[in-house]
Formats: C-alpha cells, structure tokens, sequence
C-alpha cells in the first residue's frame, strides 16, 4: 500500500489562477476522495482527533469516503461539525488535526481538511440533508421553547449559536451590523480561498430552521443595549476582533496606507475588484507591500496580486515562523508572491500630495524566544534600508471590538478589552453570553464555532433553569 | 421589526437649491434612536458603494437628510424618487453630539453642513444655551434651510456674494462675532477647509470647537481603519476612528494636512465613476 504520498487535490494552475478570483482548489473527485481516504489506517487510538478542536470521529467519517458511502460519511461529519465545507477550506489543518495524523511519522498525513471538504460538497450537490439530533445535554429543554435569544454578529460563532438553538425551536434573531450576514467569512477571507456562495448556502439553511436575519443593524446604536435585555430572554455576543491595529510609525495617515481590513473588506464586501461596475473604488498601485506573516497578510497579499500588482510580503520574523496556513503560503508563492523575512517597516514616506512612495525597513534578527515561545525578532541597529512601494497593508492583527463594548460598559472585560466568560460562555451578565474573537481575540473559524457549540448548551442550561 | 417593515421607503423629497436635495426616509429604529450629531450609511443599489450621510432629523418613524451631489452615488441618490427605496440604510452610527449646558456657544454651518448643523442647534438650545447661528454659502439659492433656525438666539446669515445677510464667508463673520462676543464653546460644520480655518481661530481665541469630520468611510464600525485621522494633543499624536470614536472631535487638535489630503485618495476613480454615470443617464437633469 503505497501510504507515503497524499492523493494531490487538483488545482487552478498558478499562471491561470493568479489572474482570477475563482477557488483555487477544485477539491477532489469521488475517486480521488476514495484513493486518499484509503491511505487512512484507521487507527485503534487516532491521534488525529485530539488536533481537532470539535473532535470529530476522523477515522468514522474517512473510513465511509473509502468505503463510497459519502452520505454515511456526512452525516458523522454533521453530527460534529456543522459548517464542514467552510472547516474543510480555512482550518489550519497542519496544526490541528492533520498535525496530528500518525502518518506524518512516516511520510504526509492524510489530507483530511480536503476529504471533509470533499464530503461537504458532494452532500450539497447531491442535496442531501442531515439534521443533527443526538445532543449530549441531558436536561428538559422543552420547556425553554418559548424563549427569545438574540444573536449580536453573524460570523461562524453567532452562526453556530443559531443552529444550535435554531434546531430545538427556539426563537432566535441574528442581528448584523453589516449588509450581509457571515462575518469574516464575507468581508474577510477571499473568493479564492471561500467561495461567498457557500456561506450563503449556510445562512439559507438556517433560514430553514425560522432563525431570522436582520441585517444593517448595529446593535447598541439602532436598538440600545437596554432594549436588548428586556426583549430577549438570552443574549449571545458573537462580535469578533474586527478592529485593525497600525503599527503607528510616521507615515501612517499617508493615501495607499491600508489595513488588511480595509482593503479586504473593499475587495470581499464591495467587490472593488469589479470596480467601476461595481462603485467601491480601491487603489492597488503597482508595487505592494503587505507586513505581517498571518493569514489575513496571505489574503491581502494574493488579492492585491490578482489585481495586477507585483506583491511583496514583508515579516519580521523568519517564514517557518509565520502563523498563515502552509498550504497558503505555498500557494503565496506559486503565484509568484514574494517575501522578505527578517524585516521591518520604521517609516513610510510620501510625496507632497500625500501619497506613500517608500518605505523605510530595518532588517531584523531572532533573538530569545519570548513568551509564546517563537524567538523574538530584534533589530539590528544601522540596518535600515529603502524599498520603493506605492501601496502598503498592514496585516498585523486585530484587537476587541468597542463598537458594541463601548455601548455595554457594566459587562466584565479583561485587560485587552476581551470579554471575561466561563467555559460555558456566560460573561458577568448571566443573561449574556458570548464567544468567538471577542473572547478569545483573533483565532480561527473552528475555535470560534467551538465557543458557539458551548456558549448554545450554555444558554440552554441558563434558559431551562431560570423561568 | 421585520426588513419589509423598516422598508428605507423615500417618503419625502424636496429641492433645496441646484444639486441639494432634502430627503426623508422611513426607518423606525433609526428615526426613535438617532441622536445628533449621528449618522447613517447607505447603498442605493446591490453594487452601491456605502455612504456616510448626517442625519438632520427624525420623528420617531423616519430620519431626515440633505445631500449634495458631488459624485456618482450622491448624483444617483439625487435621482431617486418618493416611492422608491434605498437598497440599505444603516444607523444611527457614530457618538451623538455633547448637548447639555454649556453657557454661549456658536455654531456654524457651510454649505450642506447647514443641515448637519440643525439639530445640534436645536438641542443645544433646548439644553438652555444661548445660542448664535452663522450659516453661510455662496449665493441666496445655496443658502439652504435659513428659515428652519428662527428658533435661534441670534442667527447671522451669511453669503459670498451679498445676495443675503452678510456679504462674506462664514469665517468673516465668525472673527467679527468673536470679537464682539465671549462664547464657551463653538461647533462648526462644513466644508473641511473651513473646519479648518474656523478650528485655527478658535485655538487662537483658546475656545474649544467641535468639528464632524468628514473621512471616507465603509463600515462605519470601527472595523476597517480607513476612517482614521490623527489626533495631536498637547504632547501625543493618536490615530482615531472617525466612525467610532466620533464624528465631532475637538477641531483644534485634528491634524488637518493629512485630513485633507486623505479626502483625495480616490479621485481618479471617483472622476471616472461619475463620467460613466453620467454617460450612462446623459445630462442630470433633476439636479
Ligand atoms: C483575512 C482573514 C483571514 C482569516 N483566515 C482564516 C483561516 O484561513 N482559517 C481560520 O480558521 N480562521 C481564519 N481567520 C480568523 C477567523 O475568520 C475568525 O477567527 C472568525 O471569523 C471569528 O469569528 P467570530 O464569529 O468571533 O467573529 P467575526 O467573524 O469577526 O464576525 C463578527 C460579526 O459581528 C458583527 N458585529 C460587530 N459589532 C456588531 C454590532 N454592534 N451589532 C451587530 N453586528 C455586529 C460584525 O460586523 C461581524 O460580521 C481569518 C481572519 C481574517 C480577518
Ligand atoms: C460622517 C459623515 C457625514 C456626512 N454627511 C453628509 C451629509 O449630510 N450630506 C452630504 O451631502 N454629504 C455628507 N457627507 C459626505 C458624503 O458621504 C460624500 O459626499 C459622499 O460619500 C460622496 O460620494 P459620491 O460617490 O457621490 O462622490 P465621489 O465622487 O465618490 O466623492 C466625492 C468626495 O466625497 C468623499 N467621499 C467619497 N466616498 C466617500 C465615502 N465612502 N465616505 C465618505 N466620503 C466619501 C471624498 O472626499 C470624495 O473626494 C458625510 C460624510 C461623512 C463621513
Ligand atoms: S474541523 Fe478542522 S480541525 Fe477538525 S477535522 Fe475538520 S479540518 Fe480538521
Ligand atoms: S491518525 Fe491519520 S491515519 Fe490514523 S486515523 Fe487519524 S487520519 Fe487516519
Ligand atoms: S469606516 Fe471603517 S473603521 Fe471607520
Ligand atoms: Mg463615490
């Protein structure tokens, strides 16, 4: 059995794709689906499942693929993991749970964010439909039926917060400050890595389940904060860490200063990209600088190369350091993407309208490892150097969002500005729950739909013991 | 509090002078919410851009605004009709203005800033202050909205070419009325060089001066960072969200260079949006 090499998942080619907003990976085919599946040694004690933040039965739901039963295969997947066609594409496999995979030991793991993927698409398109009904919380929930919960932010844990009440009947409003609905999911991360469309398909799902969607509401400011604990019974606050930070150094302010969010959010939420069809404009430049080494700096950096730019990425630290997906920074760079390590913008430099023309970098080098346990990058006085840019975008992460926090000053923050909760997401407020970035800062999808599976059993509890 | 029933519907919409017009909209929880000194934001179509618009009024079931076209949306904003509905409305946004007792203070519209203005001189007045208006614009016809602030301690209206009130801008008359009077606080809105210019003579005279700035926006919560403006302070330099951390800030501390400046980033595209508008429309006609 030849197990050393994973079955390759067929791809746009990177001259083509580099051109286009379309999904670079096509996923794999029934057969190649079955042939990598196949490669699964089904483990007596499969490691993989303790990488995966929601604990999904790997092993149950590949052996099925191998098996060609995909509609078996779904529905252990569902009963885990109920967005697993968004999971599939944007988990950080490596280090979850096919970092795990024994296989590595003796050549690549199993490919199993793509045979999840895999399973998902092929139940979309053959419309099957799987409710989940196993629940693992023993308590009488009927009579919390009649309960109103409103859901504040409509990325993965708001999402996730409505399924899982959405299923048992409960009345749930989503409310989204946004003119449309799945958070990052939409304004964030791009067409070619999440197709919008299945982000849709999920939100039309749980239209299914009578959880309403109000859109263009900024909770806080077109309904108080007050208002929201009389009306409802519950509250889930699912906000996310949307707000940028800027390095702050001289030049800041200049015209082709973007942050990651900014100019993702013109590209996925405005689709400036199809600019002037579409009325969001959005400067690109002809050189580009992104700083930073996430996923959010892969985003914005093979965005800006689809719309012609020659792209730069800048990172103070070395690439086997950088948080991004590896499979993004592999694609990064087949797409011709190129990076400069051990760098650091001090100043950017403008001309006299105002529009960046340079940077000033300063090289760096790893010094003792810091509390996270990655070497911490030090300068390397006198090293400065110029780079010609026109547009730079910084993607150097995210704090809390006071949009709404600034709206609800009695609920318990911890220093960063991050909301305090239990294990169950309840915060200070007992009424009031909350989960995603907006607890944990900047994570992933998985952890924050993790947080929603929680945080709904929470509510439940909550709801079910106070009448 | 279903969409249809929020429904964005124009109720209302009157000329106010060449390119400005007055537009009311229905919208419960932004007509009971709003707050002066607030905001909206809107799309007037599935590939609409979003923009920021003050909001001049509201009723409980609807909000007012007074736009000028200057581009592309406003332009198309402009053509639409009572009947029709805006493809989507967001707000109120923003931190309402500071209304309570603060003794005289002045307040200062320029051009469209006239009717963002309005209901900040309506609540500062019923908060107890004694109350000074300048308005100003070019001509009599641009001079929207004089007769709405009879309400006013003192109204001085202002226009470039002496077709009403003072001949002069409304800086003119701002210089003239602080020589005369003492005021504890002064808010002025408009066009940003005259933010500017009114901000500078306020720092002179040591008043603080409220400005709404008017940065380009998407989001309008604090999510994306392109509202940013700097802030100097006595001894710091801080970067702040227009959207969220105000519109109104203390203008004597706004770094107006690079305020200005950023106004321009997009004007190669918005020149070019608005010639393919235009030759998709031919001749605005209902400007
Ligand atoms: C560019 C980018 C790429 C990423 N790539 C990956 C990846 O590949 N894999 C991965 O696992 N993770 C990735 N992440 C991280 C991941 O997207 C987040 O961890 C996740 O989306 C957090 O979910 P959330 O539900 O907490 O909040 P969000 O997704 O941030 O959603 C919050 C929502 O709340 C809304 N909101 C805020 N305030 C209000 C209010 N007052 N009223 C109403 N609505 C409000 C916001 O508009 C937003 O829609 C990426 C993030 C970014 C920015
Ligand atoms: C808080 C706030 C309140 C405002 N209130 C009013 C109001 O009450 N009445 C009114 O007529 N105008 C108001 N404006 C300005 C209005 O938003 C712009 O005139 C409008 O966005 C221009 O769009 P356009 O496509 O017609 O013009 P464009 O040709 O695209 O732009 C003309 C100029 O408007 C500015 N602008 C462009 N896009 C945006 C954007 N997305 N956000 C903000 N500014 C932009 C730029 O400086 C640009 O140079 C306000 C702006 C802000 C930020
Ligand atoms: S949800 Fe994410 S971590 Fe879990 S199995 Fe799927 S891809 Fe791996
Ligand atoms: S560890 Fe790897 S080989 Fe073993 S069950 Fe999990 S996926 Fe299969
Ligand atoms: S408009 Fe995006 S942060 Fe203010
Ligand atoms: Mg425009």
């Amino acid at each position: 059995m030849a197990v050393k090499d994973r079955v390759h998942v067929p791809e746009q080619p990177a001259e083509i794709r580099k051109t286009n907003f379309l999904e670079v990976s096509l996923g794999y085919t029934p057969e190649l689906a079955q042939q990598e599946a196949s490669r699964c040694l089904q483990c007596k004690i499969p490691t993989c499942i303790s990488g995966c933040p929601v604990g999904i039965d790997i092993p149950g739901f590949i052996k099925e693929i191998a098996k060609g039963n995909f509609e078996g295969s779904y529905k252990i997947l569902k009963s885990y993991n109920y967005l697993p066609a968004i999971c599939g594409r944007v988990c950080p496999q490596e280090v979850q749970c096919e970092g795990l995979c024994i296989l590595n030991k003796i050549g690549r793991s199993i490919n199993i964010g793509a045979l999840e993927r895999f399973v998902a698409d092929w139940a979309d398109e053959n419309n099957i439909e799987y409710e989940n009904e196993n629940t693992k919380f023993q308590f009488n929930i009927s009579k919390a039926k009649d309960k109103k919960v409103a859901i504040i932010g409509s990325g993965p844990a708001g999402l996730t917060v409505a399924s899982e009440l959405g299923r048992y009947g409960f009345t749930v409003d989503i409310y989204e400050a946004l003119h449309e609905f799945g958070g990052v999911l939409t304004y964030g991360i791009p067409e070619f890595r999440l197709p919008k469309s299945i982000v849709k398909k999920e939100i039309a799902a749980l239209e299914k389940l009578d959880v309403r969607f109000f859109k263009n509401i900024p909770v806080g400011y077109a309904i108080s904060v007050k208002e929201i604990l009389e009306s409802y019974d519950a509250v889930f606050i699912g906000v996310g860490a949307g707000t940028p930070k800027f390095m702050g150094i001289p030049g800041s302010e200049l015209n082709g200063v973007y942050s990651a969010n900014e100019f993702l959010t013109r590209i996925n939420l405005m689709r400036a990209y199809k600019f002037p069809e579409y009325d969001t404009p959005i400067r690109i430049g002809k050189k580009v600088a992104v700083i930073g080494g996430g996923n959010t700096a892969m985003d914005a950096a093979r965005s800006a190369l689809r719309l012609g730019a020659d792209v730069t990425i800048i990172y103070r630290r070395t690439e086997a350091e950088m948080p991004a997906r590896k499979a993004e920074i592999e694609h990064a760079k087949e797409e011709g993407v190129k990076f400069y390590t051990l760098a650091t913008p001090v100043k950017y430099i403008g001309d006299e309208n105002g529009n960046l023309v340079a940077i000033e970098c300063i090289r760096m080098e790893l010094g003792a490892p810091d509390e996270s346990g990655r070497r911490r990058p030090v300068e390397i006085p006198n090293s400065n150097f110029i780079l010609e840019m026109d547009t730079v975008i910084e993607a150097i992460g995210t704090e809390a969002n006071k949009f709404l926090l600034s709206q609800f000053p009695d609920l318990k923050t911890n220093k960063y500005g991050y909301i305090i909760t239990d294990e169950y997401g309840q915060t200070s407020n007992p009424k009031v729950f909350a989960g995603g970035d907006i607890v944990t800062g900047s994570a992933t999808v998985i952890l924050a739909m993790g947080a929603g599976k929680k945080a709904a059993q929470g509510i439940m509890k909550f709801l079910s013991e106070n009448r | 509090m279903n969409q249809e029933e929020l429904n964005n519907v124009i109720l209302r919409k009157r000329k106010l002078a060449y390119g400005v017009h007055d537009v009311w909209i229905k919208n419960d929880l932004i007509g009971r919410q709003a707050k002066p000194g607030q905001f909206v934001i809107v799309r007037i179509s599935e590939k609409g851009e979003r923009i920021p618009l003050t909001i001049a009024e509201s009723n409980g079931e609807a909000f007012r605004i007074v736009v000028k076209a200057v581009g592309k949306s406003t332009y198309e904003l402009c053509s639409l009709n009572e009947g029709d509905i805006l493809y989507d409305v967001v707000g109120p946004l923003g931190k309402p203005s500071e209304i309570k007792y603060h003794g005289n203070v002045l307040i200062i519209g320029g051009g469209v800033g006239i009717a963002a203005i309005l209901p900040i001189a309506k609540a500062l007045k019923s908060a107890g202050n004694n109350i000074t208006v300048i308005i100003g614009a070019r001509t009599i016809q641009d001079l929207i909205l004089r007769d709405e602030f009879t309400f006013a301690d003192k109204l001085l209206p202002t226009t470039d070419d002496g077709s009403f009130g003072y001949k002069g801008n409304v800086i003119d008359a701002m210089k003239i009325e602080l020589e005369k009077e003492n005021y504890n606080v002064i808010w002025s809105i408009g066009p940003a060089i005259m933010m500017k210019l009114s901000s500078e003579i306020a720092t002179k005279y040591n008043i603080p001066i409220w400005v709404s700035l008017n940065s380009i926006m998407i989001d309008g919560t604090g999510m994306c960072g392109g509202c940013r403006t700097v802030i100097k302070t006595d001894n710091s330099e801080k970067i702040q969200y227009v959207c969220v951390d105000g519109p109104e800030f203390d203008g004597r501390y706004v770094d107006w260079d690079s305020f200005i400046k950023r106004l321009n980033q997009y004007k190669e595209q918005e020149k070019l949006a608005l010639e393919r508008y235009l030759k998709e429309v031919g001749e605005p006609t209902w400007l």
